[in-house]
């Protein structure tokens, strides 16, 4: 069954069923799990179960005499035949080892690993391993850890301090000066000035599927297959062929069917051991992290405090915002741990026109599972700033919090836009956004109701939140891990194209989309087009999909080398056709002569001929097969507006989420049906965080919210159907038009939920809330407690 | 999350499964539905020698009118309460409660006499129980003994059945005018306070009422001054808004959690006793 | 050491038969001793579903079942739903309305909402919303999926 696309039109901007579900349906994808090797033997990792202390003894002799278990290892001995685990940020940062051989560092920190040949048996040796430690004091608050208290989780880090930087107006980035007069001139002239300091709550990504490696060996033949969890294949394998000691062009990376990724799946400790642990046994090896497992080693997200300052003038236009920001990291720093917070400063601005920007921030170490991207990956952190100031400022100026953004939007003729924060946007028109969801909430009908429901004494609130996002990630200059992206089109010799990608997907349905692209380039169906990703052996480079940048910047490198295999197609056909090269156009699975209808070829036929040429035409070679790098010359910046009606129950303080009306600009839209599943289900994991999710560790570093009984993500039941809508503002800066979408939701939901919390216990004179939003917080506020 | 090991033995008869408890001497566990006792064995919270399959006993699942009682078989499912006609038609706070419990997977397998041998201290059906006043069959080596609900439940996971007995059934008196509200944990479903009331009701007065709490703190009890604020009264808003005051009052050890600190239960136990009393009494 | 036990199962339609480890999880011989790799595994405490199959008609979470006390049941799997000339209609309403993204707890939904709409062909969004309480995803923000269902229902009623 498939609803056949409308062939008559463009299949860019089609509502096309994705091609993935076919197998996915069944059940028959192949996830890392599903991946099952002869003589594969399972890794199991022995963790601290304490926050911070020195190793004082491993005892492994009962575990080594199970039965089944083929090999116990500590950290101890694997820290000289594994180099630390790799970190792309240009920080000077600690020594991470894959299994720490020294001193545990967080709950979940691996001290040992065990291999046996089954997965059951691999877990009655941990349970029979005797670790002693001896306890240091855990580092839990990172404002006490800046001073250095209760203890360093690195000694070399003093006061545990990972990262200290300042930015924004006034500072020189070249020399460091930092010229404090203008800014200060701009709150010295402000007519408003309000502080407020908030919080982003920690995450755990939790993608239904955990992370997992089978590494396989190849002795004699010494070549390492990897299949991984990872949403950037080329770059783990960068990494992982040095650390057991091989070559790139020795190493294979596939990236199977993967159950989500949020940013966390990427290369980590246990990829290495898996890894060399095949090598020393010339056995298949895998590992599968569990649930409760993953709340500990798969990296955390957010978790920054942000003491914000925002001045401004009686009519609302805002002069400047200050911040302070604190990143809680966590124990040590992987592939991009101290990247992500400094992507906060860089949205400071919002959506407006600020003329003064200025943060500090400072990264902290704590005995906390370290922090990486996680889907929005510092971007959150800044909307919901921001987002929380202006209803700040909209409500000590008594505005409408949709004017108090109208006054201060950048204005469409003012593109690209340098802001204060350092970012260049490339395209917008907020207004017009504005406009659009105000009109398809009600806005002023909203307004109403609520007046009513507050006249018969229910706490019913409305948020507004506007988001920005930056993404599409390039250039290479900006950021650490690359930013261009790579792709092959081949047409095959019966006419058929096979193309690949270094974006991997993982469910944002690449093959679906991007067959749409080349489909409409070469005027023939999607079904002959596949779409190769996730394999370094089958593509050969490539960066990733991370940061919503795969249709901005793999899209476009795909786009390229199609056009590259069509000038060569068509110099063929012209060459056949006895036609002008420009001339020659693609359409409906023919190669025609423009305005000679007659003079035609099948495309079929003219790819037979580059394969198989009677005669060529001069200075070509046979076959159509090209490639092309793409890196942007900027970031994109879509942006969105949500609405959000919430109740909050005055008995329990629970909240209902009556309402979600939103629009979003990501600029062109490929697949109207991809893009609203990338919005829904960035709006629960924006949505989750408001209401719901939070790791927390107790004062003694351990992990509370340790398994799905207590970290609560968003179920159907907890979430309204969402009403949305598009704007279309091309970007600029590639040829599709398309700037990015998979973060959208999870940016702009937290603030607009939390905007609706607040505004619906005003009578209680609540002027600022912090995420979570559990019941018994808002409770509290009704019974009278103050915020 | 794997399991340690242990020994499976499976009981045909509720003397085998008896039989089966005494040898395995304090080792073994019964398993129903599992769904309390696997997930702990994964986390291996619990490490049990013999686990005793009790699901294949004949005549031990199913609801059923025994002399005008109501006795549900000790390893039915909580689907199968959920959905009975019989207790929709006559004591519909069960199949309200059933319905409130996990999700449907868990429902599914999951059995009413397996949650109240657990006795989580924020399960559901412990209350429902005690407000029921009902009586639990239980079988061991000396032959059948009987205890009412609000003596089975006796402490955090700790029940009035000794190692080598079984709880076989449930019998209560049935009762329409009973409701069970419950203000859920997020997370798991638990009850961070479930109130279950069963009100005896006769010409618009309230003759007796019988109100158990569960999650509020240990196990599930019933809350004797709320019952007493109710009995002989009509049942207005304001009656019942006393009643529920001071529902927490005189308790010891409330839970203090993650997810409500004890004050915060405290309240919510006085919002949940006036919410399930009020639908107890709009049952009539 | 546990001892084994000999179980005999129907697995979507085929008799099996076998000696398992009295721990041995439902999941894992579905998985490993079947080679039924569609029912995945999202969790350790029995909330996210992934690993939903039919027990005798009714969804469960074969993680947190003992293959054991499978003796004598019929299951079914992903696997036993639908083929590729004739989708369920809940397998063709989540391909219709974009129900998944990444595929992994698809399996577990597929098979929570067959049963669901066996119980009640003519649910609410809040039913069906309630309905999928036993089962998470990440990608999707559920909303497609409650079209999937509704989809299904639809088609069902024809």
């Amino acid at each position: 069954m498939t609803i056949a696309p409308d062939q008559e039109q463009p299949l860019v901007g089609q509502r096309v069923q994705r091609r993935e579900d076919g197998a996915l349906i069944h059940g028959r994808g192949t996830f890392i799990d599903d991946v099952k090797l002869p003589g594969m033997l399972h890794l199991a990792f022995k963790r601290s179960d304490v926050a911070h202390g020195r190793i004082v003894r491993i005892d492994s002799s009962v575990a080594e005499s199970m039965p089944g278990v083929e090999l116990v290892v500590t950290g101890a001995e694997l820290k000289e035949p594994l180099p630390p685990v790799p970190i792309l940020t240009p920080f000077p940062a600690p020594a991470h080892h894959a299994v720490t051989p020294d001193k545990a560092r967080y709950v979940g920190d691996p001290v040992a690993a065990v291999v046996a040949t089954d997965r059951y048996l691999a877990r009655d040796a941990l349970a029979a391993i005797v670790v002693e430690i001896d306890e240091l004091p855990a580092v839990i608050d990172p404002v006490e850890a800046m001073t250095g208290a209760p203890a360093l989780v690195h000694e070399e880090f003093e006061n545990n301090v990972a990262l200290r930087i300042v930015s924004g107006t006034g500072v020189d980035t070249e020399t460091g000066v930092v010229d404090d007069s203008a800014l200060r001139a701009a709150f010295e002239q402000a007519e408003v000035v309000i502080s407020q300091r908030m919080r982003n709550p920690r995450l755990a990504p939790t993608a239904i599927e955990t992370r997992g490696v089978v590494a396989h060996y190849e002795a004699g033949r010494e070549y390492l297959t990897v299949w991984a969890t990872t949403q950037r294949p080329h770059t783990h394998r960068h990494y992982i062929a040095p650390a057991v000691g091989l070559g790139e062009h020795q190493v294979r990376v596939i990236a199977p069917d993967m159950g989500g990724g949020f940013g966390a799946k990427k290369i980590y400790g246990e990829d290495f051991v898996a890894a060399i642990l095949s090598k020393r046994l010339g056995r298949p090896i895998k590992w599968i992290e569990d649930r409760s497992e993953a709340f500990m080693a798969t990296t955390h997200g957010r978790d920054m405090i942000g003491e914000i300052e925002i001045a401004a003038k009686r009519d609302g236009t805002v002069l400047g915002i200050k911040a302070r920001l604190i990143a809680d990291i966590g124990a040590y720093e992987m592939l991009l741990t101290a990247f992500i917070p400094t992507l906060t400063h860089g949205l400071l601005s919002g959506a407006y026109a600020i003329p003064m920007i200025r943060s500090e921030l400072i990264e902290v170490f704590t005995n906390k599972t370290p922090t990486d991207a996680y889907r929005g990956a510092g971007m959150p952190e800044a909307i919901f700033f921001v987002e929380r100031a202006m209803e700040l400022l909209a409500r000590e100026l008594e505005m409408d919090s949709a004017d108090v953004r109208r006054r201060n939007f950048i204005p469409p003729d003012q593109f690209p836009y340098a802001t204060q924060g350092g970012s260049v946007y490339d395209s917008g028109e907020y207004e017009r956004l504005l406009d659009k969801t105000l009109a398809l909430a009600g806005w002023e009908r909203l307004q109403a109701e609520r007046e009513a429901a507050r006249a018969q004494g229910r706490l019913v609130g409305l948020g507004l939140s506007f988001y920005i996002e930056l993404c599409g990630i390039g250039p290479s200059t900006m950021f650490p891990s690359g930013g261009w992206e790579h792709a092959s089109v081949t047409v095959e010799r019966s006419g058929t194209i096979t193309a690949t990608t270094g974006a991997s997907a993982h469910g944002q349905g690449h093959e679906t989309s991007f067959a749409q692209i080349l489909a409409d380039q070469f005027g023939i169906p999607m079904e002959d087009i596949s779409i190769v990703h996730g394999d370094t052996a089958k593509v050969k480079q490539g960066v990733g999909t991370v940061g919503s940048r795969s249709l901005a910047v793999g899209g476009t490198a795909l786009r390229l080398a199609g056009d590259k295999v069509k000038a060569k197609m068509a110099t063929f056909a012209a060459h056949l056709l006895e036609a002008r090269e420009a001339d020659i156009t693609f359409a409906k699975g023919m190669i025609s002569v423009a305005g000679v209808p007659e003079s035609a070829m099948p495309f079929a036929d003219v790819a037979a001929y580059a394969y198989v040429p009677t005669t060529l035409p001069r200075d070509t070679e046979p076959g159509l097969s090209a490639e092309a790098f793409w890196e942007p010359e900027g970031l994109t910046f879509p942006y969105g507006c949500y609405i959000v009606q919430a109740e909050v129950d005055r008995e329990t303080g629970e909240v209902e989420l009556q309402k979600l009306v939103g629009v979003d600009d990501c600029g062109t839209v490929v697949n109207p049906l991809i893009v609203d599943g990338q919005i829904h289900g960035g709006l629960a994991q924006g949505i989750g965080p408001a209401l719901s999710e939070e790791v927390i560790y107790g004062r003694d570093g351990q992990l509370l919210t340790g398994s799905l009984m207590d970290y609560a993500i968003p179920r159907a039941s907890d979430l309204p159907r969402f009403e949305l809508d598009y704007t279309v503002t091309p970007t600029p800066l590639n040829p599709l038009g398309a700037k990015g979408i998979g973060e959208a939701g999870t940016i702009g939901a937290t603030p607009a939920v939390v905007n609706a919390v607040v505004d619906a216990l005003a009578e209680f004179g609540v002027r600022h809330l912090d995420p979570v939003l559990r019941p018994e917080k808002l409770w509290r506020i009704i019974q009278g407690e103050t915020s | 999350m794997i399991p340690a090991s242990f020994r499976y033995r499976r009981a045909t008869s509720v003397e085998e499964a008896v039989a089966m408890l005494r040898e395995a001497d304090g080792e073994g566990r019964l398993l129903a539905g599992g769904h309390s006792l696997i997930p702990l064995m994964k986390l291996r919270f619990s490490e049990p020698g013999v686990l005793i399959d009790i699901m294949r006993i004949p005549g031990l699942t199913g609801v059923r009118e025994v002399d005008g009682g109501i006795e549900i078989g000790a390893t039915t499912t909580q689907v199968a309460v959920e959905e009975s006609d019989l207790l929709r038609e006559r004591a519909p706070m069960l199949a309200e409660a059933a319905e409130g419990i996990g999700d449907p997977q868990v429902r599914n397998r999951g059995t009413l006499g397996g949650s109240l041998a657990h006795a989580d201290p924020a399960a559901d059906m412990p209350a429902v129980m005690v407000a029921l006043d009902a009586e639990f069959a239980i079988a061991g080596p000396g032959g059948q003994r009987s205890v009412r609900a609000g003596d089975f439940f006796q402490d955090v996971f700790t029940v009035d059945l000794a190692e080598d007995e079984m709880l076989t059934s449930i019998r209560f008196a049935p009762l329409r005018t009973a409701s069970y509200a419950k203000l859920r944990q997020k997370a798991s479903h638990f009850a961070i306070v479930g109130v279950a009331a069963a009100l005896n009701l006769e010409d618009g007065l309230c003759r007796s009422a019988r109100v158990a709490i569960t999650g509020l703190s240990t196990h599930a009890f019933r809350l004797p001054v709320v019952e007493e604020g109710l009995r002989g009264r009509r049942l207005d808003a304001d009656t019942i808004a006393a009643a529920a005051r001071d529902a927490a009052a005189g308790v010891e050890q409330i839970n203090d959690d993650l997810f409500a600190s004890e004050t915060y239960r405290a309240a919510m136990a006085e919002v949940f006793v006036r919410r399930a009393v009020t639908a107890a009494a709009g049952r009539v | 050491m546990s001892e084994t036990v000999p179980i005999s199962i129907t697995v979507n339609g085929t008799s099996r038969e076998a000696e398992v480890d009295a721990r041995l999880l439902l999941v894992h011989f579905l998985r490993e001793d079947l080679g039924l790799t569609g029912t995945h595994i999202g969790c350790d405490t029995s909330q996210c579903g992934a690993c939903t199959v039919l027990i005798d008609g009714r969804s469960a979470k074969s993680c947190t079942v003992f293959a054991v006390q499978a003796e004598g049941s019929e299951i079914t799997t992903i696997e036993g739903i639908g083929d590729d000339e004739a989708l369920h209609p809940v397998q063709e309403g989540f391909w219709a309305e974009h129900g998944l993204q990444c595929g992994f707890c698809t399996p577990g939904m597929i098979l929570a909402a067959v049963n669901f709409l066996e119980r009640n062909p003519t649910p609410s969004e809040a039913q069906i919303r309630r309905a999928l309480d036993g089962n998470l995803c990440r990608c999707t923000g559920y909303q497609h999926i409650v079209n999937a269902i509704q989809y299904a229902a639809k088609r069902m009623a024809e």
